[in-house]
C-alpha cells in the first residue's frame, strides 16, 4: 500500500511540474477582441443554434487572429446571470447571449452596464437598451421554404410537425411551415405535436411514430433535442425529415430531406466584425432571406432541380414582396397547436 | 504485512480522511483527462482556484452553495434515517414552485410576511411530495426509490405546467414564470453590494442553511424523534422490536426529508434565480444534494463543508471555458469523488462480511489472535 502510495505522490508531482512547464506559452502584443458568449441550458453541443453561432464565432477567430472567442454554458436558468457577469468582469468586449431565454438576464446587465456591449439572438424585447443588439431571425420564411419541399415530396399527403413549446415566437415556426405545405400541396394533412419540452428525444421519437401510423411520409421539427428523437424514428420507418436552425443532414444523411437554416453562424460573426469597426449598433438586426440570414440547407442532394427551382421562384416572390409568409397563429386556421 | 494493514485500518477507521482522499483521487483523474487532452494542469487548477478565492468570487460561491446545502441536508437527513431520498429533486421542484406561486400571486404583502409565507410554502409542497412516496411505501409497500423517481418527472411537468398557467407565466417572451415580487427576494441591500463589489445575487439564504444545518443536527442527535428515526434506519426490525412505530418513522423522515429540499427550492429562486423557467431537462438540485450528503458522510456539519465545496466547484469550474479547459472537468472530478467514496463504503460492508464469515467458518483453525484483530478491524467502523 506504501508504494501505491508513494507512486501516486510521484504521479502527483509529475503533472505539478508538467502544468508549470506549460504555463508561460501564450502572451500576445495587440490587444484583441474579445467575443464571449453565454449558452442557454441546452450547452455548446445542442446541434441547433447553440452550436451554430459557437461554430461561427470559432470560424472568425480561425480566420482573424484579431478576436478571442469564449463561451460559458449555463446549467440551470439562474446561470445566465452569472455567467454574462463573468465576461463582464473580465473585460469582453461584446457578450452575446443566445437565445430569448436569457432576455431577463441580458437587459439586467445591460441597464448595470450601460457601457458593456450585448448581442442577444432570437430576442427583441431588449431592442429599446442602447447597448444591446437584437439578431433576429425570420424562421417563419425558412419554415415556409421548407413547408414547400415537404409538400412537393410528400406522397401521401400527409406530413408531420413537432414543435418543442408553444409561444408567439416557437409558432412561427409551425405557421410558416403549414402556409408552405399548403401552397405546395393544398389539400396535404399536416399532423401536429406539441411536445412542450425541448430536450425529450424519446419523446420526440413517440410522436414521430405517430404522425408515421397515421401515414405521415415527411415530419419536421422544431423542436431542440426532442427533434433528434423525430429524425430517429423517421430514420428508423424509412421517411423523410426536415431539420431545424443547422444543416441536420449529417444527423441521418439519408433521410434527412433538408433543413430550415438559421444563419445564427453569420449573424454572430456579423456583430462581432462590427463591434471590431466599430460600427456596432443596438436595436434589431433582422435576418431574413433578403441579407441570407435563413434558407434552405446547402445539402441539397435529396432534392430534385425541380422542387429548388419551385423554391428559388419562391423565394423570389418572398423577398419582392408578392407572398406574405404569416407571422402569427391567427393568420393560419389549420395551425392548432395554439389554443 | 502489518505496515499495509496499518494504513488501511486507519484509512478504514477514519471518515474524513477517506473523504478527502477521494476528493484528492477526483483531482488526480482530472488531472489525468486534462493531460490527455493536452491541456495544462495548472492553468486549470489554477484557474478553478483563482475563481473562488477573490470577494466576488467567494459570495458566488456562497450563493451556489446555499441550496446544495439545504438539499444535501435533506439527502442527508434521509440517509441517517434508512431511506434513500432520491427524490429531493422533485421535491426541490415542487418547492420552489410553490414559493414562486406564493412569490408572485400574493406580491403586494410586505416582504416581511411574504418571505416566510414562501419558505412555508416550499417547506410544505415539499414534505407533501415525500409523504406521498412514503405513503406508497408503508401503506402497499411500494419501493420508495422507484416511486420518487416517478416522482422527480410528475414535479418536472406539474412544474412546467403550472409554469404555462397565465396568471403564473412571464408576460414576456421568456419560457418561464413572471418574476417573483421584489419583497419576496432574499437578497442583500444593493448599495451594500455595490460597494463590495461581490455577486449581484448575494443573499441571507445562506443564514436559513445554516439555521437548517444546526436544526437538523439538532433534530438527529438531541431529540427523540431524532433516536427513533436512527434507530429504524440502522435495524428496522430491532427498532418495531422496541416499540417504535416503523411506517410512521419513515413517513415522517421522508416529510423532513422533503421539507428540507422544498426549501431548498426556495432558497435558490428568491435568492438566485426570481424565476422558474419551463424545464427542458431536469436542472439536477436534487442529484448534486445526493453528492453532498455523501461527501459529507451524512453528518449536517459535513454537509455544510460539503455544499461549499461543491458550490465552489461548481462556480468555479464554469469559468474553466475561460482557459480553453471544458467543464465537463467538473463532472469528471465530481464523479470521481462519488465513485470512491462508494468504493469506500463498499470495501468496508465487504470487509465486515467476510470478517463475520472467516469468523464463523474458521474458527476452529484460525489462532485467537488472528480472530481479535479481525474483530477489532470490522468492529470499528458502522
Amino acid at each position: 500500500m506504501k508504494k501505491t502510495l508513494a507512486i501516486l505522490l510521484v504521479l502527483c508531482m509529475v503533472f505539478a511540474l508538467a502544468a508549470c512547464g506549460q504555463k508561460a506559452a501564450e502572451s500576445s502584443a495587440a490587444p484583441k477582441i474579445r467575443i464571449g458568449m453565454v449558452t442557454d441550458v441546452g450547452g455548446v453541443n445542442d446541434k441547433s443554434f447553440n452550436q451554430t453561432s459557437w461554430e461561427g464565432l470559432q470560424a472568425l477567430a480561425a480566420e482573424d487572429s484579431s478576436f478571442e472567442v469564449n463561451y460559458l454554458e449555463s446549467k440551470t436558468d439562474a446561470d445566465y446571470q452569472t455567467n454574462i457577469n463573468t465576461f463582464i468582469d473580465e473585460g469582453y468586449d461584446l457578450v452575446i447571449c443566445v437565445g430569448y431565454m436569457l432576455a431577463d438576464a441580458t437587459r439586467q446587465a445591460a441597464q448595470a452596464n450601460p457601457n458593456q456591449k450585448f448581442a442577444i439572438i432570437d430576442d427583441d424585447t431588449n431592442a429599446d437598451l442602447p447597448n444591446v443588439a437584437c439578431l433576429m431571425f425570420a424562421q417563419e420564411q425558412a419554415s415556409y421554404l421548407v413547408g414547400l419541399v415537404a409538400g412537393f415530396t410528400t406522397e401521401t399527403k400527409t406530413v408531420g410537425y413537432v414543435q418543442g413549446m408553444v409561444s408567439p415566437s416557437m409558432n412561427k415556426f409551425g405557421v410558416g411551415f403549414i402556409s408552405g405545405v399548403l401552397a405546395a400541396c393544398p389539400d396535404a394533412t399536416v399532423l401536429q405535436y406539441n411536445a412542450n419540452n425541448f430536450g425529450d428525444s424519446a419523446g420526440g421519437s413517440t410522436a414521430a411514430k405517430d404522425m408515421i401510423t397515421k401515414g405521415a411520409d415527411v415530419i419536421y421539427h422544431a423542436a431542440g433535442g426532442t427533434g433528434m428523437g423525430v429524425i430517429e424514428a423517421c430514420a428508423e420507418e424509412g421517411i423523410w425529415a426536415i431539420g431545424v436552425d443547422t444543416d441536420q443532414s449529417n444527423l441521418s444523411p439519408d433521410h434527412v430531406l433538408t433543413s430550415a437554416m438559421k444563419r445564427v453562424d453569420s449573424a454572430s460573426q456579423d456583430i462581432s466584425k462590427s463591434v471590431k469597426n466599430g460600427t456596432f449598433s443596438a436595436g434589431v438586426h433582422l435576418y431574413d432571406l433578403t441579407n441570407n440570414g435563413v434558407g434552405l440547407a446547402p445539402t441539397t442532394t435529396h432534392l430534385s432541380q425541380d422542387i429548388l427551382d419551385k423554391v428559388a421562384a419562391a423565394v423570389e416572390d418572398i423577398m419582392s414582396g408578392k407572398v406574405v409568409v404569416p407571422t402569427t397563429a391567427e393568420e393560419v386556421p389549420q395551425f392548432t397547436l395554439a389554443d | 504485512m502489518k505496515e499495509k494493514k496499518g494504513v488501511f485500518s486507519y484509512i478504514a477507521d477514519h471518515r474524513f480522511l477517506q473523504i478527502l482522499i477521494s476528493i484528492f483521487m477526483g483531482f488526480l483523474v482530472g488531472a489525468v483527462f486534462l493531460i490527455i487532452m493536452g491541456l495544462s494542469v495548472g492553468e486549470a487548477y489554477g484557474r478553478l482556484l483563482t475563481s473562488i478565492t477573490s470577494l466576488k468570487g467567494f459570495s458566488y460561491v456562497i450563493v451556489y452553495s446555499i441550496s446544495y446545502i439545504v438539499v444535501g441536508l435533506s439527502v442527508a437527513f434521509s440517509f441517517k434515517t434508512g431511506v434513500f431520498n432520491i427524490g429531493a429533486e422533485g421535491q426541490f421542484v415542487v418547492g420552489s414552485m410553490a414559493a414562486a406561486c406564493v412569490g408572485i400571486l400574493c406580491g403586494n404583502l410586505p416582504g416581511i410576511v411574504l418571505i416566510p409565507l414562501c419558505f412555508l410554502a416550499a417547506m410544505a409542497a415539499g414534505a407533501i411530495w415525500g409523504s406521498i412516496v412514503g405513503f406508497l411505501k408503508t401503506r402497499w409497500g411500494i419501493n420508495e426509490v422507484l416511486s420518487m423517481i416517478m416522482f422527480n418527472w410528475i414535479a418536472f411537468y406539474l412544474s412546467n405546467f403550472i409554469a404555462g398557467i397565465p396568471a403564473i407565466h412571464s408576460d414576456g417572451s421568456a419560457e418561464s414564470t413572471k418574476n417573483i415580487a421584489a419583497s419576496a427576494r432574499t437578497l442583500l441591500p444593493q448599495g451594500f453590494i455595490d460597494r463590495l463589489n461581490i455577486a449581484p445575487t448575494a443573499n441571507w439564504g445562506i443564514l436559513v442553511a445554516v439555521a437548517a444545518t444546526v436544526l437538523v443536527w439538532f433534530i438527529i442527535e438531541k431529540t427523540t424523534l431524532g433516536y427513533e428515526l436512527k434507530a429504524v434506519g440502522s435495524n428496522k426490525n430491532a427498532a418495531e422490536y422496541g416499540g417504535i412505530g416503523v411506517n410512521r418513522s419513515i413517513l415522517t423522515s421522508l416529510a423532513i426529508s422533503g421539507a428540507l429540499a422544498g426549501l431548498g427550492g426556495a432558497l435558490q429562486l428568491m435568492g438566485m434565480g426570481g424565476r422558474i423557467s419551463v424545464f427542458t431537462s431536469q436542472e439536477g438540485f436534487g442529484f448534486a444534494g445526493i453528492v453532498v450528503a455523501l461527501i459529507g458522510c451524512s453528518n449536517p456539519f459535513g454537509v455544510l463543508v460539503a455544499g461549499l465545496f461543491y458550490g465552489a466547484l461548481i462556480y468555479g469550474g464554469s469559468k474553466l471555458n475561460l482557459v480553453g479547459v471544458p467543464t465537463q472537468l467538473i463532472n469528471v472530478i465530481v464523479g470521481t469523488v462519488v465513485f470512491f467514496i462508494s468504493i469506500s463504503i463498499l470495501f468496508e460492508r465487504l470487509n465486515f462480511t467476510a470478517v463475520r464469515h472467516k469468523t464463523r467458518k474458521e474458527q476452529n483453525i484460525m489462532q485467537q489472535e488472528e480472530i481479535d484483530k479481525a474483530n477489532e478491524k470490522g468492529g470499528g467502523k458502522q
